[in-house]
Formats: structure tokens, sequence, C-alpha cells
């Protein structure tokens, strides 16, 4: 009997205890999604406010209370932005040249990464730390002597400038060489055997099996190409070779002087959409990449 | 065996051709830049001398290093990097840990979420910059009807003053508190993909061992998850503190090329710094600039490595 009245109590107060932890479950998942939906807006504000100042006109814009929704949606802002600061031919320019230096990198970087994971030579080991051992060098301390050299070789204001210095990625050397050490040497040693050429066997087996990674150094370095500001900046003086960032800073100035900040903004969005469409689309690709990089663009 | 000596000698040769793309690349842009700009650093006057149309002296020592480090303005830089970095590497840390467990420890909308706090990844430091100026900036400044921007007026629903945080006028710790906002916007992506991947690889067994034994939550925080995470932690801290040190592209975003509004000077950077010198064809003080900044990178990361050694668990 006793015995009995206790199992019960001990079901009751487990039930209760249960029911406890039910609640506190459920507050804390509340507060988890309070929190994280909080910080989603901070974090999507700076987008939403790029937007929609990209649609007002300039008197709405200087409301002392900002409105939140455009009252009469502006494109015309996106037109201004496109002659203002020459967006076209800038964008055309980056185009150009992000596709010319992603293909040329991925050549360079493909040949010597599967010289690297496949072929025999004296001094392989030591040469590829040196390389490596490049990579703790920041970027500024090597800009300054190609700023010297390109200038010496004539290079300034050309396409050649903007694509040439930067085609040599060793950390996409590294990458790419893991992939290819990944691929069983029998396959290379059974080619080999059948007669065909290392050529062959890179174009068949190699760059299909690590076509992921691949991608990824795509997306990086036409991303690259996007962003790119500082040396673009340094080595071009005309609108012929810039690229679209340089253009952002241009002043958007309207009849009274001051900056026309809808104007600016319709050409901040220009240059951010094509940056969330490749998100988009090529999400994982970037996530891997960037995971194992650490890198920006 | 002669034919086999042979293949060898030609594997040789076939590596160097696959290599020579690279390697003549990596000669010119990587190699004679490490050695010249050596030279240059270490060569009295290089740059300031031959603009002035004179003759180089061939004299090594120190007189760059001197100069930049005295009258160059360059401690002014050094000190805004440090203050960005060592406020900015510890708050975006922290705020991605929270963000990340918080993350791991929701169910619906995850991915959603997670794809959200990835977006400032994929952007240009300029172009968001540029948004970052047009949001704490005050349009119509010094007239009577002021707007005040959009940052203002929500702060003024708490009740604040407006402040003004970027026009001409603004104080140094506005600017910097600007800056602090959205460098730790722009670094919370790679800190929250490197740390959320880390948590959802960790073995549940830990977090099971822990809810036998009804551990509260914040212990399980400091003692399992933080411990276990620490490796990540560590990398995403080293990268930060690198990154931190060669901030310049969102100073250019939110104030512009020459700073002007703000005095221009006393907001650069080091990276800033060097490009300024290297404009000016001061190519010896940009190339002593930029080896202090070296020497500096090297060392805080030598310094976290040691650290982190000590305070990883793997």
């Amino acid at each position: 009997m006793a015995d009995k009245l206790m199992s019960t109590m001990h079901e009751k107060d487990m039930q209760k205890v249960t029911a406890m932890q039910k609640v506190t479950k459920i507050l804390v998942q509340f507060l988890l999604y309070a929190f994280l939906i909080v910080m989603a807006l901070i974090i999507v504000f700076p987008f939403y406010w790029m937007i929609i100042s990209s649609l007002k006109n300039t008197a709405e814009y200087r409301l002392p209370v900002p409105t939140l929704f455009p009252q009469e949606i502006m494109w015309g802002n996106y037109l201004e932005a496109f002659t203002a600061a020459n967006l076209g031919k800038l964008f055309m320019n980056t185009v150009y040249v992000g596709i010319v230096s992603t293909i040329l990198s991925l050549v360079v970087t493909v040949l010597s990464a599967f010289a690297f994971a496949r072929l025999e030579f004296k001094g392989k080991n030591a040469l590829f730390a040196a390389l490596l051992a490049t990579m703790m060098i920041p970027g500024e301390l090597f800009t300054i002597t190609n700023y010297v050299t390109v200038t010496k070789f004539g290079w300034l204001d050309s396409y050649t400038v903007l694509i040439v210095p930067f085609l040599v990625s060793v950390f996409y050397i590294y990458l790419l060489r893991q992939n290819f050490l990944q691929i069983p040497n029998e396959l290379y040693l059974a080619a080999k055997v059948d007669g065909t050429t290392d050529l062959k066997y890179l174009w068949k087996v190699m760059i299909p099996l690590s076509l992921p990674n691949l991608i990824s150094i795509t997306i990086l370095k036409m991303m690259g190409a996007w962003n790119s500001y500082v040396w673009p900046r340094l080595v071009t003086s005309t609108d012929d070779y810039r690229l679209i960032t340089n253009g952002l800073r241009d002043a958007f100035t309207d009849m009274s002087g001051q900056a026309n900040i809808p104007v600016q903004m319709a050409a901040v969005t220009v240059v951010s959409i094509p940056l969330f469409l490749v998100f988009i689309f090529l999400r994982k690709y970037i996530m891997k990449g960037v995971s194992r990089s650490g890198i920006k663009g | 065996m002669k034919n086999f000596l042979q293949k060898i000698k030609f594997d040789q040769w076939k590596a160097w051709i696959y290599l020579l793309p690279a390697v003549v690349l990596l000669l010119i842009f990587t190699v004679w830049p490490i050695f010249n700009t050596l030279r240059m650093a270490f060569w009295n006057g290089y740059g300031l001398f031959k603009e002035l149309g004179g003759e180089l002296t061939f004299e090594f020592g120190i007189k760059n290093f001197k100069w930049v480090v005295g009258y160059g303005g360059f401690i002014t830089c050094l000190k805004n990097t440090m203050l960005l970095t060592v406020l900015t590497v510890p708050i975006s840390t922290i705020l991605a840990l929270v963000i990340a467990v918080c993350l791991n420890a929701i169910k619906p909308f995850q991915r959603f979420l997670q794809t959200i706090f990835f977006l400032p990844y994929v952007t240009n430091s300029i172009a968001i910059g540029m948004v970052f100026e047009a949001m704490f900036n005050i349009v119509g400044f010094g007239t009577t009807m002021p707007s005040y921007g959009i940052i203002n007026n929500i702060l003024g629903v708490f009740g604040m003053d407006p402040v003004n945080w970027i026009n001409a006028g603004s104080s140094y710790w506005a600017n910097i508190a600007v800056l602090t906002v959205y460098i730790v916007w722009n670094a919370l992506p790679f800190k929250i993909l490197i740390l959320l991947g880390g948590l959802q690889s960790v073995n549940k067994q830990y977090y099971d061992a822990a809810k036998i034994d009804s551990t509260p939550r914040l212990r399980v925080f400091t003692k399992i998850t933080v411990p276990l995470l620490s490796p990540m932690i560590a990398y995403v801290v080293i990268t930060g503190f690198i990154g931190g040190f060669k901030e310049y592209s969102s100073i250019v975003g939110i104030f512009g090329d020459d700073m002007q509004a703000v005095g221009g000077e006393s907001l650069n950077t080091m990276v800033g710094y060097i490009y300024k010198q290297l404009g000016a064809n001061h190519e010896g003080d940009a190339s002593a600039a930029a080896l202090i900044l070296f020497a500096i990178i090297f060392v805080v990361t030598m310094i976290n490595m040691y650290v982190s050694k000590k305070k990883t668990h793997y």
C-alpha cells in the first residue's frame, strides 16, 4: 500500500517536472527566436535602407522624419546613376577583367597544382613550402613594388595591369593540390599504361573530379574583380579602364551642389545586386570556399 | 635502366614546364617585391630625392623608418588601427559565438536565418560603407530643418539626442563608434559560418551527458561548448586580428578617399598610410611602413598562436 502511494506520488512529481521542463523549453525557444530575429533585422536593415533610399526623390529623402517606404517611386534615379557615374562602361570593364583573369588564373593554377600533386622533380617540397610562406606577407608589401614595376613596364591605364599581377594565387594552388592529391595515384598510373598523355589525363579525369573547387575559385576570383578598389584606383586614371567600385565614390551632386544620395544609393544597389544573385544561386560553393580560405574575394 | 633514367630526367623538366607560368609571374610580382621592398625601405630617402630631381645616394640605413615613426603621422594611423582591432575583434567574436549557439539550438527556419546572417559577406565593402554613411549622415547640416538621418531617428525613439556621427565637426569617438558598428556588421558572417560549422560537428554525447547530470545551460556553454569550439574560436580571432590590422576599405566606404570631413589624417589606418605615401611617390617610406605592418601582424599572429596552443583543447 505504502509502496503504491510512493510510486504514484513519484509519478506526479515526474509529471510536474516534465511540465516545468516543457514550459522552460518553450520559453527558451521563444527567447532564442526573438533574439535571432532582432539580430537578423539589424543585419538586413542596411540593405533595406539602400533599396528604399534609391527609390526616393531628394525632397523626400531630406524629410526630417525619414519615411520607411518611398511615397513616389523614382526609377529615374537608376538611369541617372548610370549616366552620372558612367556605370555601363565600368560594368563592361569589370566583366571583361573578371572573365579574362579568371580563365587565365584557372589555367595557371591547374597546371601548377598538377605539377605539385603528381609530378616528381628536385626541390618540389622546398618550393611548395616557400610558396606557402609568402601567404603570410600582407599584400600591401607587394603592391608598392608592383606599382613601380608596372609603371616601368608602361602598363598604366591598360587591362593588362588589372589582370596580370594577380594571376597566381598561392592559396588556390594549395587548395587544388590538396584536391588533386585525393585522387588515387593508381588512376594516373593506369592512364599512363594506356598511353594517355598527362594533359589528356588532367582534362578528362582530374578537372572533372575537382570541379566543385574550380567553381569556388571562379566565384571568388570574379567577386575579387567586382570588389577591387585600391589597385585600379592606383594604376588607372580614366573610365576606359577603371572598375565598377571606383565609380561609386564619384560625386553624385544635384543642382544645389549637395550630394544626391538617392542617386548614389541607386549606384550602390546596382553594384550590390549581382553579388546577391551570385550568392542566391551559388551559395554552396561560396560558403565552402570561404570556410576554407578565410579570405574575401 | 637507361630508359628509366631518361624518363626521370624528362619528368624533371616536364614539371618545370607546367610550373613555368606560375613561377615567372611569382618571380616578378611576389619574389622581386620582397627584395625590392626591403631595399627601398632601407635605402635612405628613396623616392623623396627622386621626386625633388636629386641624385639617389647609395646610403643604406634606417632613416625612412625614423621619418615614418617620428614625423610621418604613422603613429596616429597605428593607434587608430590598434583601437579598431581591439574593439571589433572581441565584440564580433562574442556576438558571432552567441548567434551561432542560438542558431544551433533551433530547428525551423535555421537554414533561412543562417542565410540571412551570411548576407553581409557577399557585399562590396565600399558600397555598403556608403549605405552606412547615408544612415548616419545628417542631411542639410547647419540649416534650421536638418534631417538627422535614420540612425539618429531610431535612437530618438529611445530618447537619445541626435549625435553628429560623421559630418564635419564630428568627434573622434563618434567616428570610431560608426566604424566599429560597420566593421562588426561586416565581420559577423564569416565568424558565424566558421563557429556554426564547428558547433555542428561537435559530438552530441557531451551534451547528452550534461543533460543526464542536469547541468545548467550557462555551465554547459562555458565548460563544454567553448572548450570544444576553441580551435575555431582561435581561428576566427587570428584571422580577425590580421584583417583588423589591414583595415582600410571600410573607412574609405564611410568617409571617402581623403576623409576630408573628419580632418583627413586623424582617422587613417596603417594600410591607408602606406597607400598615401605611395601616391606621393615616397616609395621608401611606404616600404618602411609596410615592413612595420608585416612585423606587427607577424608578432600578433605568433602571440595568438602561442596563446591558443595553450588554451585550445583538441
